[in-house]
């Protein structure tokens, strides 16, 4: 599914020598220079990445260990990808209580990011349904760690990008589900304050939030889009839609992005105005509904060959109205636009990881087609408004934020490096950190 | 209930064709050198699906040690709907030209010991008179090649011997499958470099499972391996002998 030593975003380009782990109870290799865990590469731009070093492959771990299907405990290794819990828990009544929006990540990948989802109000963050996991160091200690058993190595290695050791496996509390359908709603708003509005309205009847932002349209429309809210279905809803059979891919890299001014700005506009109603119901099937992008295999190349950057900050409560309205100003001036533009509201869960992302705020992500300098110098900008309002950009999707500002986002990062194994880098934490 | 029997459970493309069945409900025995693996694949398969999963460990290059393992799967099992013999190596073919110790060695290993564990369970299917006794034997043993000769030839001896058992077993409602994949991702073949032609181990193992249900004979995997090797074996060895392949 993914390129080899690749990250999602295909830019920065990285040189790098990659094993494979199949067997958690080896030792980890010995190798010249640093190794970093490498998943499925879905991290956006290089944390996932380890230039001149060694990428330690672990979709080879792919095992399950134990399932409890009156508990929803699942153990497993740390390379199988959501997709396959899915397939075998999902018939059995069970679901990942956080998923992220792609469902190609492995379990390891997903506590180092310690990732988050649309229920993220509800339930938090990955790391808070981790049981225990496993911590493989290159002195060939094992460490079980919980929030109760070694709660400091634990609070490191959630949300720790993989630098504090190899994570082999993990125990997972699933939650219980009805059936694979979710019943949703999308409801249409016409600038910013009516997303902040709906947030509060609607999210307390509903365990999935999320909205999609047209950040062409300026002035009176400025922060207008679509707010979707979903909760699983009861076993037999009144409506049963066939489960999705799309094999769409992208075959190859086009020689320029697909994604520009023009094509942006017929997208958001057509995409504003996809239903009629201002409030429309549909019952769908989960894949569809939490995964629509993972129905185009390498939708990633549509950027062409110079990939594409993504953007995610969270803005506090008190600075989100003001400081969401800036950023997206300085994106409709850009014209640079972004063809996904998602805001959701964080909850107020304190997460469990030292670098852990999710905190209270309302959170944005962008993509842009890498157009070079312009592009980071639009993101310096961005950067500029999420600083002074005292919030933070998301390490798993950055290829470009300066070493201060990563420190000034992440306090935690120097009691952080204390648990980083001495064998273990990324290109991300070098270009943050040292 | 299906009953499985996996000789190799350990390698990529047996490992994936025994998730396969776990998938369906099958019942499994599995055999393979590291008990450590087998009892990780055990678990694994029980979460998968499979009703049961046992194993026993078996250096295959010990030929009189077969009869006690297979016996015990025979036991375990009761009948074997499906057996898949998918253990083997990758030898260094330089290697092998520089020491006709490993030469043999590794023979014994691709060839040697399949067929002796061949001999032995095709004595079995023929009195339970139904089930697939399935090989995994290689695009390689079509016809030797100067990059990989000697893995070639244990595998020629493979695909000659299922020729010949299919024939003899076919007659008592036994079918013998012989399985030739071209190149898979798997940790055998860590050190290529792969290209288009690659194939990964889990739709080797969908084929498989397809080509043991449908009763097929010889199955080369992915099927353009077939057109592919019908050129290589055809071209005259006047030619062959001066090009490099």
């Amino acid at each position: 599914m993914s390129s080899v030593g690749q990250s999602w975003g295909r830019y920065p380009v990285a040189a790098q020598t990659i094993i494979d782990i199949t067997d958690r109870h080896r030792p980890l290799p010995t190798v010249n220079g640093v190794v970093l865990p490498y998943g499925n590469g879905r991290s956006y731009g290089d944390s996932c990445l380890n230039d001149g070093g060694t990428l330690l492959r672990a979709r080879g771990m792919d095992r399950y260990i134990r399932f409890d299907p009156f508990t929803g405990q699942l153990e497993c290794e740390a390379g199988l990808l959501l997709s396959d819990i899915l397939d075998l828990v999902v018939p059995q009544g069970w679901f990942p209580p956080v998923t992220p929006g792609t469902r190609f990540v492995t379990v390891g990948g997903a506590i180092a990011n310690d990732v988050h989802g649309k229920n993220h109000h509800v339930t938090g963050t990955f790391g808070q349904h981790v049981l225990n996991l496993e911590l493989l160091r290159s002195d060939g200690s094992r460490m079980v760690c919980s929030p109760e058993l070694h709660p400091d190595w634990f609070a490191a290695t959630v949300g720790g990008l993989g630098l504090t050791g190899l994570i082999t496996r993990a125990t997972l509390q699933l939650r219980r589900i009805a059936g694979p359908w979710m019943s949703c709603e999308t409801r249409r708003f016409r600038n910013l304050d009516g997303f902040f509005h709906l947030s509060e309205s609607v999210a307390a009847r509903h365990e999935y939030t999320v909205a999609w932002v047209d950040c062409v349209s300026t002035g009176d429309g400025l922060g207008r889009g679509l707010f979707t809210c979903a909760n699983h279905a009861p076993a037999s809803p009144d409506v049963k839609p066939g489960a999705p059979n799309r094999h769409l891919s992208m075959p190859f890299t086009p020689p320029v992005s697909l994604i520009n001014p023009l094509s942006l700005r017929a997208f958001n506009s057509l995409y504003f105005h996809r239903q009629r109603e201002d409030i429309a119901h549909a019952t769908t099937h989960y894949v569809p509904y939490f995964y629509p992008l993972d129905g185009v295999g390498n939708w990633n190349r549509i950027y062409g060959p110079h990939g594409f950057m993504q953007y995610q900050c969270v803005v506090p409560p008190t600075a989100a109205q003001e400081g969401i309205k800036q950023l997206l100003e300085v994106v409709a001036r850009g014209g640079d636009g972004s063809f996904l533009a998602v805001l959701k509201q964080f909850g107020n869960q304190p997460s469990p990881g030292m670098l852990s992302f999710p905190r209270p705020g309302t959170t944005l992500a962008l993509d842009f087609p890498n157009q070079g300098e312009r592009t980071l110098r639009l993101l310096d900008k961005l950067d500029d408004i999420v600083a002074a309002a005292g919030g933070a950009v998301y390490p798993a999707k950055d290829a470009r934020m300066n070493g201060q500002r990563f420190r000034q986002y992440f306090p935690a990062w120097e009691a952080f490096s204390h648990f980083i194994d001495p064998r273990f880098s990324s290109s991300f934490w070098r270009r943050v950190a040292e | 209930m299906l009953r499985i029997l996996i000789v190799g459970a350990s390698s990529a493309i047996a490992e994936a064709t025994a998730r396969c069945y776990a998938a369906r409900g099958a019942r499994l025995f599995l055999i393979a050198r590291q008990s450590q693996r087998l009892e990780d694949m055990a678990s694994d398969l029980k979460v998968r699906g499979a009703a049961d999963v046992a194993f026993a460990t078996l250096d295959v290059n010990q030929l009189d040690a077969h009869g006690d393992v297979l016996s015990q799967a025979w036991t375990w099992l009761g009948e074997v709907d499906a057996m898949l013999v998918a253990h083997g190596t990758l030898p260094d073919q330089n290697a092998c030209e520089a020491s006709a110790e490993l030469a043999v060695k590794e023979f014994n290993t691709n060839g040697t010991s399949t067929i002796a564990l061949m001999t032995l369970a095709a004595n079995r299917f023929e009195a339970q008179r139904h089930g697939t006794l399935a090989v995994i034997s290689s695009v390689a043993g079509d016809r030797g090649r100067q990059s990989n000769y000697l893995y070639g030839s244990a595998k020629a001896a493979v695909t000659a011997f299922a020729s010949g058992l299919r024939q003899r077993l076919t007659k008592v409602g036994v079918n013998v499958l012989t399985i030739k994949p071209g190149f898979v991702d798997t940790p055998m073949t860590r050190d290529f470099k792969k290209s288009a032609l690659w194939a990964k181990p889990e739709s080797i193992a969908r084929s498989i499972v397809r080509a043991v249900d449908r009763g097929r004979s010889v199955v080369y995997l992915p099927w353009f391996w077939l057109p592919i090797m019908l050129i290589i074996r055809h071209v005259p060895e006047f030619v062959f002998k001066r090009i490099k392949l």
